[in-house]
């Protein structure tokens, strides 16, 4: 029997020929992250080991991206611990304000996570490097202290899943309306425990970008990681960016599958996650008339210098309506001075947009676009949780940068051929 | 202590782990003031009435969404003595086992065991008795290497152990 990419990559960090589904796996990782939320429990955790020295201080990434740049005494001092702690230990991979970035755009923009690789970190959407067919899955602060210590940590190998989009897909619609639609069929707990393995012609279509911001969401349908097969896209990504060698792996043609979903896309409408699941999308014909107060682009899903790209294509010449505040958060320092490049930002400022410096800031309710009773905010972020951008009784709606930045415009939720744009 | 017992507190189905603790706490890893918030979002006046060794049931996917190892620290440190769900979401369900909150798998007792009841649970064998209905449920075992987890104290004493450090 074959194996899938998934299993080949657990295999050889496990030092084993092969793996099964199910079986229990001590792996070696390739890197460990953290951020200014979760570091904080794993440092404290990782004290209590008595150990006088990391496993590896080049294979340590600590990113302060949530509540950063500090919005509050309390997240002051846990970003301290962070850089104490990255100090003491001559942690290679510490990106300070002014350095940093949302930390699933930061690393693969610098090389730090490559094909075949094993990367924990403490943050759900870890998962986000699969686009990069590496092997990444989000784990808690207990796990990133124990794999700090010994760079290793304890994985149950999952089954997998196959999702293949057949089709060229239609304007408007990309990475985001893809894994929205997925969700949406399967549910925030259909891939529970399991891999996603993403196929199909309207993937290997797909930009870099768009895979990232698939792969990143698999975690909203429980899954486990998310991956795609290594082609020339992502060879091109990496070119000028590794320091190191890597490996690329590839499914067998008899690997295993539990379930396997094939889905047309080549009429798919963009899609809409209303309040509060990531499962209960719409296609945008039928979100009916949604008046917003706020709208965000950004985000370690959308916060890559290709959506603010769709973005200013939208808003360019336009202004957002007056009933409504648009932020735009670039994903990290490098995306922000191109889109500044490219001279997005005056499209974004003559719109009436705010930009914000990188962080993952108002997606988790921190700071940033804090939305208060009663509000509404469609954003490009990952999940529209009670309570997840502000007041309990606030809400949030999910979509991609083409319809939240028609949002922002229409007012309500709408998509770009109703501002005009074609 | 392998044997549990406490008055139980329902919830529905994909609790999410801002529910369990907002992030607009997380501006602090202190288990107490995280207790102080546990559940607000569900129902804010949770943390005012659960009681030592209370129980929580929930359905499916409890603990979804982030990685915050606070969620399950807010519960055990609000007191709850065990969580009982129809399923748990993976990170939630490594976070429970490496700092020590048992959790228990049963579709079953999900289903069964209404809020307000008295409910027993022994650890050693994963067996859920309702004490108000009589009814007894068993939990899905966990493997021998998560047994061997649980039993070393979680997971920093098991790589302490490994590690040969003290």
């Amino acid at each position: 029997m074959g194996l899938t990419m998934t299993e080949k990559i657990l295999a050889a960090h496990a030092g084993k020929t092969g793996v099964e589904p199910g079986e229990l796996i001590n792996a070696k990782v390739d890197m460990v992250l953290g951020n200014d939320i979760t570091a904080p429990v794993a440092i404290k955790e990782f004290a209590k080991i008595g150990v006088d020295r990391v496993f590896d201080n080049e294979k340590i990434a600590l990113v302060p991206d949530h509540f950063t740049p500090n919005k509050d005494i309390k997240s002051a001092e846990q970003a301290k611990t962070l850089r104490e702690f990255a100090r003491k230990y001559g942690i290679v991979n510490y990106f300070e304000v002014g350095e940093m970035g949302v930390e699933h755009c930061l690393l693969p923009e610098k090389g730090l996570v490559l094909p075949g690789d094993l990367v924990i970190g403490a943050d759900s959407h870890t998962c986000t490097y699969g686009a990069l067919g590496a092997f990444s899955t989000g784990v808690g602060s207990t796990d990133m202290a124990a794999a700090m210590a010994s760079g290793e940590a304890w994985f149950k190998v999952p089954e997998s899943m196959k999702f293949i989009y057949y089709g060229k897909l239609p304007r408007w619609v990309g990475g985001k309306d893809l894994i929205l639609y997925t969700i949406g069929q399967i549910g925030v707990d259909g891939a529970l425990y399991r891999s996603m393995e993403f196929t199909g012609e309207a993937v290997s279509e797909l930009s870099m970008d768009g895979r990232f911001t698939m792969a990143n969401m698999a975690i909203e349908a429980g899954g486990k990681n998310g991956i795609f097969a290594v082609d020339e896209k992502t060879l091109e990504y990496v070119k000028g960016r590794s320091k190191r060698d890597f490996t690329v792996y590839h499914s067998d043609p008899d690997a295993k599958y539990v379930q396997t979903y094939e889905w047309d896309v080549s009429k798919l409408e963009p899609q809409v996650a209303f309040p509060h699941l990531p499962e209960n999308t719409r296609p945008l014909s039928q979100c009916g008339d949604v008046s917003i107060d706020q709208a965000i682009i950004g985000s370690c899903t959308n916060g890559r210098i290709e959506d603010l790209r769709e973005a200013a294509y939208i808003l360019k010449g336009k202004r957002v309506n007056p009933n409504v505040r648009l932020i735009i958060i670039p994903g990290t320092q490098a995306v922000w001075r191109q889109a500044m490049k490219e001279g997005l930002f005056d499209i974004f400022l003559d719109a009436g947009a705010a930009i914000s410096t990188p962080t993952c800031g108002p997606c988790l309710g921190g700071h940033m676009g804090i939305l208060a009773k009663g509000e509404r905010a469609i954003a490009t972020t990952n999940r529209n949780f009670v309570g997840r951008m502000g007041h309990p009784e606030s809400e949030v709606y999910l979509a991609g940068p083409a319809v939240t930045a028609a949002s922002a415009i229409l007012g309500k939720i709408g998509g770009p051929e109703e501002v005009g744009v074609k | 202590m392998s044997q549990l017992k406490g008055k139980v507190w329902r919830f529905g189905n994909d609790i999410d782990t801002d529910l369990i603790i907002p992030a607009r706490y997380l501006n602090t890893s202190e288990p107490k003031e995280l207790a102080l918030h546990c559940m607000e979002d569900a129902d804010p006046t949770f943390a005012s009435k659960v009681q030592p060794g209370d129980i929580i049931v929930a359905g499916k996917n409890f603990g979804c969404g982030s990685s915050r190892e606070h969620a399950p620290i807010a519960i055990k440190a609000a007191g709850v003595s065990c969580v009982i769900a129809a399923s748990f979401a993976r990170i939630f369900f490594r976070n429970a086992i490496n700092i020590g909150l048992p959790i228990l798998e049963s579709p079953e007792a999900s289903s069964a065991i209404a809020e307000g009841h008295e409910v027993q649970v022994d650890l050693s064998n994963g067996q859920i008795t309702d004490l108000t209905t009589g009814q007894t449920f068993q939990a899905v075992p966990f493997p021998p290497f998560m047994q061997e987890l649980i039993q070393s104290g979680g997971l920093i004493e098991y790589v302490k152990r490994k590690m040969g450090t003290k």
